[in-house]
């Protein structure tokens, strides 16, 4: 884009800008953040305490012994607030573009990449305010992960953020209409959630069928999950942090495609006047 | 010679198979008011979208401040300024935040974009609202808050969609009058798309927009003359204005 008419400074100036909107908003629903939390920790308080007892685990990375189902799923749980607010991300995009709010946006003289990329990079941030919020909680609910692991599992929350919240990029280029996001619910981030290693490991799944496992395995939420279950242990899952990688360009690359005016959404939607 | 604040070459648009404008050519000389008229469908918000690159001109060249929306994106929608037909300000924040917000859009720093809401809120009459909430305001201190976002980084072209819709027909007065003071003040030019025949004025550039179409374009008096702007309209398109 050899044609900006800006400095480098202008560029963290829009970025900050976007991003003290996107904060702004989030102070404004204070509902959204309440949701975002009770969601996890209904999850922890009620559904974790009643599966104790019936499902068992086995030692399996990174544990080094055998761990409590509460401790098991706190990852998943972190993953799932993240998801959640990819998702809530998606549908501010969706009601924006419905509001005409988006239009402001992208009519800015940088390029939408850079834009998305800001926008993206602020939901990121409230979500990992949110996932703290969350384990701080959870520490006095006994859930307590080493020291270090509150830090190592920083950069695997950046990541796993920013895929998920490219994920809710690209879906919110591809949804019409707001009425259209219920589907997105029941296709999309349901099946995500509960075909994935959060509430339960894959050899689980295996003894089932083999056939979920291998939907399991391939689905990007579990690498997510299984990202931040490592880091929050300060070890890296190699594996996980490849896919999270290789979804977060797909996913990106995908929205950027899509809100760009010569393909995508933009170039199919009919104006009136 | 001077360069054109917008130059429409020969633009065509189609949605699949419908083609929403034909060869559109028309420019908006500097300082000038230029009014764009067509009744609903005429190809108004179609010719906005393109110009604003909400959709990509495939066919024709759109130029502002002589630059190629195509090949220098970032340097021609630098230069405009857009109040679009329905509300385009987060309701949920301030006009202060809003401006701010739309500032930062346009790599505005914090300080100059204090400064700078300050001064555009003071010359569209709404210094005072400034901590208000859009939601909280009336429908035409929402236009004017909107022609305030649009004007704080200084564009050389005001693109006005409709930009009185929906209000009453007092404020709808207001709006228009304050778009030309501020024109004229700020020295900058507007193309304001409309389909109310009453606010515009015979000094007026004027361009009939008809069917995806530009029927004529002129000075309004000359357009108008001998028979009035509502018949020659009548004659232009068959249809009746508002």
């Amino acid at each position: 884009m050899s044609d900006i008419p800006f400095p480098p400074r202008a560029w963290i100036t829009a970025f900050l800008g976007i991003a003290r909107r996107e904060t702004l908003r989030f102070v404004n629903q204070r509902g959204r953040f309440l949701a975002a939390l009770v969601r996890p920790l209904v999850w922890l308080f009620i559904f974790a305490a009643g599966f104790r007892a019936v499902l068992g685990l086995s030692i399996t990375p990174p544990y080094q012994t055998y761990v409590l189902y509460e401790v098991y799923v706190t990852p998943g749980l972190v993953a799932m607030i993240q998801l959640f607010n990819g998702m809530q991300s998606s549908l501010s995009m969706v009601y924006d573009r419905e509001t005409g709010a988006m239009r402001t946006l992208l009519v800015s003289p940088f390029p939408r990449w850079f834009l998305l990329a800001s926008k993206l990079v602020a939901g990121v941030v409230v979500s990992i305010i949110q996932v703290f919020t969350f384990l701080a909680i959870a520490w006095f609910w006994g859930i307590r992960p080493p020291a270090i692991g509150y830090l190592t599992v920083l950069p695997a929350l950046i990541l796993a953020g920013l895929m998920l919240g490219a994920m809710g990029l690209f879906l919110s280029s591809a949804i019409r209409q707001l009425e259209n996001f219920a589907g997105v619910m029941n296709f999309v981030i349901f099946p995500m959630f509960f075909a994935s290693s959060a509430l339960y490991p894959l050899w689980r799944m295996r003894e089932s069928s083999t056939l979920l496992h291998d939907i399991c395995a391939i689905n990007p939420f579990t690498h997510a999950v299984e990202l931040i279950r490592f880091a929050l242990y300060a070890q890296v899952n190699w594996l996980s942090l490849a896919v999270v990688l290789g979804c977060l360009a797909g996913f990106f690359g995908a929205a950027v495609f899509m809100y760009d005016p010569a393909k995508g959404l933009w170039a199919r939607r009919k104006g009136g006047g | 010679m001077t360069t054109d604040a917008l130059a429409i070459d020969d633009v065509s648009h189609s949605f699949g198979r419908v083609q929403a404008l034909k060869n559109v050519t028309l420019n908006v000389p500097p300082g000038r008011f230029t009014a764009l008229l067509g009744v609903n469908g005429a190809g108004k918000t179609t010719l906005f979208s393109l110009v604003t690159r909400l959709y990509d001109n495939s066919s024709g060249a759109i130029r502002v401040a002589g630059y190629d929306l195509r090949r220098k994106p970032s340097q021609a929608l630098a230069r405009l300024g857009v109040v679009f037909q329905s509300r385009a300000m987060d309701a949920d924040l301030t006009v202060r935040q809003n401006l701010a917000y739309h500032a930062s859009l346009h790599g505005i720093g914090r300080r100059d974009a204090s400064d700078r809401i300050a001064e555009v809120l003071g010359q569209v009459g709404l210094s005072e609202k400034a901590g208000d909430r859009i939601s909280a305001l009336s429908g035409g201190q929402q236009r004017r808050a909107e022609i305030a976002r649009a004007l704080i980084h200084r564009p050389d072209i005001l693109l006005l969609d409709e930009a009185t819709v929906g209000l009453d027909v007092k404020s709808r007065a207001e709006v228009l009058a304050l778009t030309r003071r501020l024109i004229a003040e700020n020295g900058v030019s507007a193309l304001w798309a409309t389909h109310i025949m009453d606010e515009i004025q015979p000094d007026d550039d004027l361009v009939i927009l008809h069917e995806g179409q530009v029927l004529r374009r002129d000075r309004a008096s000359e357009i108008a003359r001998g028979k009035g702007l509502t018949q020659a309209f009548l004659d232009l398109t068959g249809v009746a204005p508002a």
